[in-house]
């Protein structure tokens, strides 16, 4: 059995499965539960300014029948009574002390107000905090969330604010709603952050309702632009992490990663790319916090069959994979290959060749089966028809490189090499 | 022994009756199964349904909750697309050659599916289809059945105006007289006509029957062109000693006594035998069984590799408790005063394949004899010979010689469904109405 327990700035949780501050960490009824399901760490919904919340709040994307594919949300940060929700901290860390604490904050602008709420909660022997510099809808007409984190230099400000005062690691939560995370996680980094986590909300409309032409989430004939997270979203974050691990200013500090975790193969992309723990909610809001065992016993699996004895082992094992484009091997080339004994002759490959790519599949009439075949020499190798079809390996890519040798755009370009000429 | 009526209570024949292939209860669980579909590219199911409905298309339109359309693409080819949802042996045609089945997965279920979108068009009386301006040209249709219905829609919408004259009293043909009432109601059958006539254009003549009321001489005169779907008539004749006796019917007449009138009403007998191993065969076993006899064999010569209808069907039939004897041929019925109590068979054993290219059966020279009370015969359709001859109209042995359109050997005058093929699927009716259509469309602009 592999160790999957994680020791992230010295806040040691049983696993790197941490539970996003969010509805599923926002009081003690919860987070007691989540724990004894068995998630490694908790990062307590945000606390800050006094705030008031509507209804409703959530709206979705779902996908041909499947529900939640992407999800979106004008929730704001806890709306709960301060007091209350350090005391119900502090009583967590106490029937949990294995368990990582950490607490996300967002207090009102100025100085004071940080220092005020760090040493509150500091108070309650928590791990760890986490700047919200993300939250984009509701706290930003007020100054707050996501217009910190779009600006560099207000991040930067605030952050040397926190670490003036905080005295446990500080975790600080960057907005995808930016050209590039990379400036804002540099400037915090270089004002002192301990540690990045990545990605918040993503601003959206799920959609519109085709009878009375109202957004969703609806509430009382209007609505606002929501954050959208989610299993949608997952491609999104991991790129956005990746240039953080990327960058050698931010890839200095660990990285707690975020954006539609929902299985433990997802968590472990976001570890292959630099994170160091995982944060889950979408997933439990629609499953509940018994995902968490497949989450832990699927990690270990894999790590034992690939002979990972620590998450350390494998933690940004794949960022050196993620190269420039001009680096790519232009000799590199593949063919697709269609097994006629797994063809079921459904013509998907073909027509999504034919239409969307670049004609290279034959197709022989047949009644009621045609039989599809590879035009070999007209193939780009692009993968479309092996994405497409729906039996397993039974649509390969064959290697059959142009020449031995690696060669790259730049060279190519030098070299004088032809054009594709279909 | 004996053959009577109102064998059970109204629950009962309530319950043997209802609806044998339910739809879906739900838009969720349409959806569920609609968007298991593959959307596959010039798909095999579409290419084995008779009619080319655009099967994956309408399927992803139920995904989108574009029902309205979905039953558009549905009906654009087959009008009776909601009947056939119901009657159509889908096992063998659409849902047989689905992918899944290539991949031992259960099939889409395409005539759900298909219920599930023409039944909302049925309900709500979507109107589909436009009339073209009308262009003052006239057509007559005999039958309104599947072929005699689909050609009448399609020359409607093309500014035709069409007049069938049908013999019963209402109207949908084999759809509404001729299949188990489990599988279509007599309500569903009048709403779909009613359905497809409210295009506009479509008089349909109740109790008006060809050789009685009018001749094919008068349609001439009276009409550019002239549709011949009547259909088939009885059960092929056994000629064996004994068919004379009471107690044996004919399996035509048998499910047409069930449709026409109230179940409590239709005799049957304790012990029924059912000779032949086709859809009717099947038809009339099951509700016989389903009228309360005691014990209902079916009887055919030769074996299940031969059988004309689907394992689906045979289920059917097995699950409603009917036994089957294999490789028998009936030789003879014995009474007792006039009133039939044996059937005695000639066991068979296989040869070679015949001209149909299944084997041929053969005399063994045993017999076996089934005590029965009730003999209903289902081995095969006899056309209406006597419609036919005698009019200068092509025929073989009372089957309508046509060319591929539809197209008689009389300008003008076309025909198809069974009356023609000697009987097949609802399905194939309505493509061979669809067909007559395109072609007397041609020939009366031609006019």
């Amino acid at each position: 059995m592999a160790d999957i327990s994680a020791n992230f700035l010295g806040v040691r949780s049983p696993n790197p499965f941490w539970l996003a501050s969010a509805p599923p960490t926002d009081k003690k009824i919860n987070v007691l539960r989540a724990f004894e399901a068995g998630w490694g760490g908790v990062v307590w919904k945000t606390l800050g300014s006094q705030v008031k919340n509507v209804s409703s709040r959530y709206s979705a994307v779902n996908y041909n029948g499947s529900k939640i594919m992407g999800f979106n949300n004008i929730e704001l940060i806890s709306d709960r009574p301060l007091e209350l929700n350090l005391r119900e901290i502090k009583e967590c860390i106490k029937l949990f002390p294995d368990r990582a604490m950490i607490v996300s904050l967002m207090a009102d602008n100025t100085r004071e107000k940080w220092h005020e709420l760090i040493a509150q909660v500091e108070d309650t022997g928590a791990h760890g905090l986490e700047l919200n510099f993300g939250c984009p809808h509701g706290m930003t007409e007020r100054g707050m969330g996501a217009v910190v984190g779009q600006d560099p230099e207000i991040a930067r400000l605030v952050v040397e604010w926190v670490m003036e005062k905080a005295t446990i690691p500080v975790i600080t939560k960057l907005t995808p709603n930016v050209h590039s995370v990379v400036p804002t996680g540099k400037a915090s980094v270089e004002a002192g952050t301990n540690a990045l986590s990545l990605i918040n909300t993503i601003q959206s409309v799920t959609g519109i309702d085709l009878d009375t032409f109202v957004p969703n989430p609806y509430v009382a004939g209007k609505s606002v632009f929501g954050g959208y997270c989610g299993p949608a979203v997952k491609p999104i974050a991991l790129k956005m992490l990746a240039t953080i691990s990327q960058d050698p200013v931010t890839a200095r500090v660990p990285i707690s990663g975020i954006g539609g975790v929902s299985t433990w193969k997802d968590a472990v992309e976001f570890m292959l790319l630099g994170a160091t723990t995982v944060q889950v909610c979408t997933a439990v809001m629609k499953h509940g916090f018994r995902i968490v065992e497949d989450l832990c016993e699927g990690l270990n699996n894999w790590m034992d069959e690939k002979g990972f004895n620590t998450i350390n082992d494998f933690i940004g094992k794949s960022v050196p994979h993620l190269t420039q484009w001009e680096e790519l091997d232009i000799n590199y080339h593949i063919v697709a290959n269609i097994d006629q004994n797994k063809c079921i002759h459904c013509g998907l490959c073909y027509i999504a060749c034919e239409d969307g790519s670049h004609q290279s599949i034959n197709l022989q009439y047949g009644n009621p089966y045609n039989t599809y075949t590879i035009k070999e020499e007209e193939c780009v190798g692009c993968n479309l028809c092996k994405l497409i079809c729906p039996v397993d390996d039974c649509i390969t890519m064959v290697e059959q490189r142009k020449g031995v040798d690696y060669v790259n755009w730049k060279e190519f370009q030098e070299r004088g090499m032809p054009l594709n000429d279909h | 022994m004996t053959i009577k009526s109102n064998r059970l209570t109204a629950e009962e024949y309530e319950q043997n009756f209802s609806d044998i292939h339910p739809p879906f209860d739900s838009r969720e669980s349409a959806l569920v199964e609609a968007n298991r579909c593959l959307f596959c590219y010039d798909a095999p199911c579409t290419k084995s349904c008779p009619t080319g409905i655009d099967i994956p298309k309408f399927i992803k339109q139920i995904t989108t909750d574009n029902v309205k359309g979905s039953a558009h693409t549905i009906f654009v080819s087959n009008i009776m697309g909601a009947g056939c949802a119901r009657v159509c042996p889908v096992e063998k045609l659409c849902e047989g050659s689905c992918v899944y089945n290539l991949l031992e997965e259960t099939p889409i279920s395409i005539a759900r599916l298909q219920r599930y979108a023409t039944e909302q068009a049925l309900e709500k009386k979507w109107k589909l289809f436009e009339r073209k301006p009308t262009t003052g040209k006239r057509v007559a249709i005999v039958g309104a059945g599947p072929a005699g219905l689909s050609c009448a829609h399609v020359l409607s919408r093309e500014g035709i105006a069409v007049t069938i004259y049908e013999k019963e009293s209402k109207g949908g043909g084999l759809m509404t007289y001729g299949i188990a009432a489990y599988k279509v109601t007599p309500e569903f059958c009048e709403a779909e006509v009613k359905y497809i006539t409210s295009l506009g254009g479509i008089t349909i003549e109740y109790n008006q029957e060809l050789g009685v009321h009018f001749t094919l001489a008068d349609l001439q005169q009276n009409y550019d062109a002239v549709y011949l779907g009547f259909g088939v008539g009885l059960a092929r004749q056994l000629n064996i000693p004994g068919e004379e006796l009471e107690g044996v019917v004919d399996a035509i007449k048998f499910i047409y006594d069930i449709r026409a009138g109230a179940y409590d009403q239709v005799p049957v007998g304790d012990r029924v035998a059912v000779i032949g191993m086709g859809m009717t065969a099947i038809d009339a076993a099951t509700q016989a069984k389903r009228l309360g006899a005691k014990e209902v064999i079916l009887v055919y010569r030769r074996t299940q590799e031969e059988m004309p209808c689907t394992e689906v069907e045979l289920d059917i039939a097995k699950l409603d408790g009917c036994r089957i004897i294999w490789l028998a041929a009936p030789a003879m019925i014995k009474g007792e005063h006039g009133h039939a109590t044996q059937l005695v068979c000639n066991l068979m054993q296989l040869g070679e394949p015949d001209a149909s290219g299944r084997r041929s059966p053969f005399e063994m020279g045993e017999t076996c004899t089934l005590e029965v009370d009730m003999i209903i015969k289902a081995a095969g359709q006899m056309p209406f010979e006597a419609l036919v001859s005698g009019k200068q109209l092509q025929h073989t042995h009372g089957k309508i010689v046509t060319q591929m359109n539809g197209a008689t050997n009389i300008p003008g005058v076309y025909a198809g469904g069974d009356c023609v093929n000697g009987g097949k699927e609802v399905v194939d009716a309505v493509q061979a109405g669809k067909l007559g259509a395109a072609a007397i469309l041609e020939y009366v602009a031609g006019l």
